[in-house]
């Protein structure tokens, strides 16, 4: 009789798998995964403490490094907060551009997302066409405000500078080109065999649960549950945009890919709107 | 001339130039009378480390372009034209890498791992026809069942190699590998069984000229489907790469490998996907066969096609690993046991009926 017992595997936070965020310790028996132990603050670096010695202005650059990904929006994220204390109220054609570059963040942050997911499971090619596109997102921030990353664009009471020449006319080439980049997407993974396989039915989150964890986001709307901050608590000027929440029921990890992919076209669409406001010849203050 | 293999040709060449009599009568002044014959066979055998080497550098290229221009990148530029010097940089990189060994690892098993990895790899080109009037090194009379043989020494390498590193990563990666080897070795075997009871020959020179008319790729298509899928995932490949699975275990079981260990494995993986592509051309798609060029010697237009027809193989399983993502274990596991296993013994079974009607 051949003795088995459980042994214990570690994974992160510096595995190709985990990109330096994250780590755990599987009890392992064989190939099934027994018991997972989290090991989180990888990513702590004490931002709370840093921001009491900085002034308002100066927390904002931190803002941009808590996630690399999407610096737009966790700059608005600090600055609306700003606001709100200080009872500044923004001009309308500042908002219009805030939402527009958060939007295109949005689309960055799906992007790599979606390319991250795909690497995982093996495919390459994915994360490598993501990249592509949100390097032509970030070419259009670069002529914004100079930084392809860490931006300190969007300031309490508007943003750092307007539009630079030539903007609009590549904002408009990216809006046009970009759904169909998005169908490329889609034809390439939503109906394989293998990405089915991988992914439907795999890493169930109930609404449920996914609302007792605090899960917010296209993670909670993949589990059914229609709730999107811009529609139902609106900031900014996302009340006047007309765009939908998307989500999906199947509280899976292909549900979630899906919500991700849908709301990329529709933050082209409320980009678009934003954009063509912004511009209106009405447009007051 | 009609030569029976690459030994005869050889010793064509050297007789027409006066070398062999002048070998022949100095060795049997010195009493060895075999040793022309033995420097004829060590000729042999540089001329297959040599072609293999040269098509492994040359796939390791193409993999990098192919998948390159999929992905909308370019690749390798900078060294020479369109950077077909890259396998050779790589080889010089790989060469000048510090060799680490685990403290803890089994010294032996973990040194000769990667040789016996990458011996089988070559001995399989053996019986394999490349083009018509010879161009074997030697025609077995039961050659398809050495090469599968052979070819199932490889998973014993990766076994102790991962085994003999002492790392968790290596021994998981190398169970994996080892399991997924097995369970497609089966299929694999069985798809030929169909292909023998049609050609009644075991030798591989008589199978290709059995598709003189007709490609078995025609008469067995259920049998190339199965034989297909199992080939990819005896190449290891995307999207059958559990011998590498690297988001779960980093690299597999050649994890702790460096420097020349790892590049014998890397030399082995490559030969072996030109080994499986190169049976694939000579089991399915007529080996050699093609138009023949006027002006050309028949035999150098018949080498011509069958590296043509082992390419477009291995484009297809390049393309494969630009599009789809990996099979999760206990799913090729189960693909491998409850789908291609039943598949191939109906196919046999199919083949069997109609051969004993006298169908085929």
């Amino acid at each position: 009789m051949a003795r088995t017992e459980e042994y214990q595997l570690n994974v992160g936070p510096v595995h190709p798998s985990t990109h330096g965020v994250l780590r755990f310790v599987l009890t392992m028996d064989g190939e099934t995964i027994k018991d997972t132990e989290m090991v989180l603050g990888q990513l702590h670096r004490g931002i709370e403490k840093i921001a009491e010695s900085r002034s308002y202005l100066q927390f904002i650059p931190y803002t941009d490094r808590l996630d690399y990904i999407s610096g737009m929006t966790n700059n608005y994220g600090f600055t609306k907060a700003v606001e709100d204390l200080a009872g500044i109220t923004v001009p309308k054609k500042a908002e219009y551009l805030r939402v527009f570059v958060m939007e295109l963040n949005r689309i960055v942050n799906h992007l790599v997302c979606i390319g991250s997911l795909l690497l995982d499971l093996g495919a390459a090619t994915m994360i490598i066409y993501g990249f592509r596109e949100r390097h032509k997102v970030l070419d259009l921030f670069e002529s914004l405000c100079g930084a392809r990353m860490t931006f300190n664009y969007i300031r309490p009471g508007g943003v750092r500078g307007d539009i630079p020449e030539g903007f609009i006319d590549n904002a408009k080439e990216f809006l046009r080109d970009m759904p169909k980049r998005i169908g490329d997407y889609a034809q390439l993974i939503n109906d394989n065999e293998i990405v089915h396989m991988r992914m439907k039915g795999v890493g169930m989150l109930s609404p449920e649960d996914a609302i007792n964890y605090g899960v917010t986001g296209p993670m909670l709307r993949g589990s059914g549950v229609s709730y999107d901050i811009r529609k139902d608590d609106p900031y900014s000027v996302y009340e006047e945009l007309d765009f939908k929440a998307c989500t999906r029921p199947e509280c899976d990890t292909y549900a979630r890919y899906i919500v991700r992919m849908d709301e990329m076209y529709e933050s082209l669409y409320i980009a678009e709107q934003a954009l063509k406001r912004r511009w209106h010849p009405t447009l007051q203050g | 001339m009609i030569f029976e293999n690459i030994y005869e040709i050889i010793a064509f060449i050297l007789n027409s130039a006066g070398i062999l009599q002048y070998m022949q009568s100095y060795s049997d002044a010195l009493g060895i009378s075999i040793a022309p014959k033995l420097i004829i066979i060590l000729i042999e055998t540089a001329l297959l480390l040599v072609g293999v080497a040269l098509m492994v550098m040359a796939l390791t290229w193409m993999e990098r372009k192919v998948l390159a221009h999929a992905q909308a990148r370019l690749g390798p530029m900078i060294t020479w034209y369109h950077g077909l010097l890259q396998p050779v940089i790589d080889g010089v990189k790989l060469l000048s890498k510090e060799d680490l060994m685990p403290k803890r690892a089994d010294r032996w098993i973990y040194f000769i791992a990667p040789m016996i990895a990458f011996v089988p790899a070559l001995l399989v080109f053996i019986p394999i026809p490349f083009g018509r009037d010879g161009a074997i090194i030697s025609d077995l009379p039961m050659g398809i069942l050495y090469v599968m043989a052979v070819s199932a020494i490889s998973p014993i390498g990766i076994l102790i190699g991962g085994w003999a590193s002492d790392n968790k990563y290596s021994l998981l990666g190398a169970l994996r590998a080892v399991a997924q080897d097995i369970s497609y070795e089966i299929p694999m075997v069985l798809t030929v069984i169909g292909i023998v009871l049609i050609t009644g020959s075991l030798s591989l020179q008589d199978i290709v000229l059995f598709q003189d008319k007709i490609w078995f790729v025609f008469l067995q298509p259920l049998g190339f489907i199965i034989f297909l899928v199992a080939a990819v995932a005896e190449m290891a490949r995307i999207p059958f790469d559990l011998h590498e699975s690297e988001s779960e275990f980093v690299a597999g079981f050649f994890t702790e490998y460096s420097g020349m260990k790892f590049a014998f494995f890397f030399l082995a993986e490559y030969a072996h996907l030109f080994s499986i592509a190169a049976i694939m051309t000579t089991l399915y798609f007529g080996g050699w066969h093609g138009p023949m060029i006027p002006m050309i010697p028949p035999i150098i237009t018949s080498i011509g096609w069958f590296t043509l027809k082992v390419l477009v193989i291995i484009f297809f399983t390049m393309w494969l690993r630009a599009t789809v993502p990996r099979v999760r274990v206990d799913q090729i596991l189960d693909i491998g046991w409850k789908v291609m296993i039943p598949l191939a013994l109906f196919n046999v079974f199919i083949t069997g009926l109609l051969v004993a009607g006298g169908v085929l």
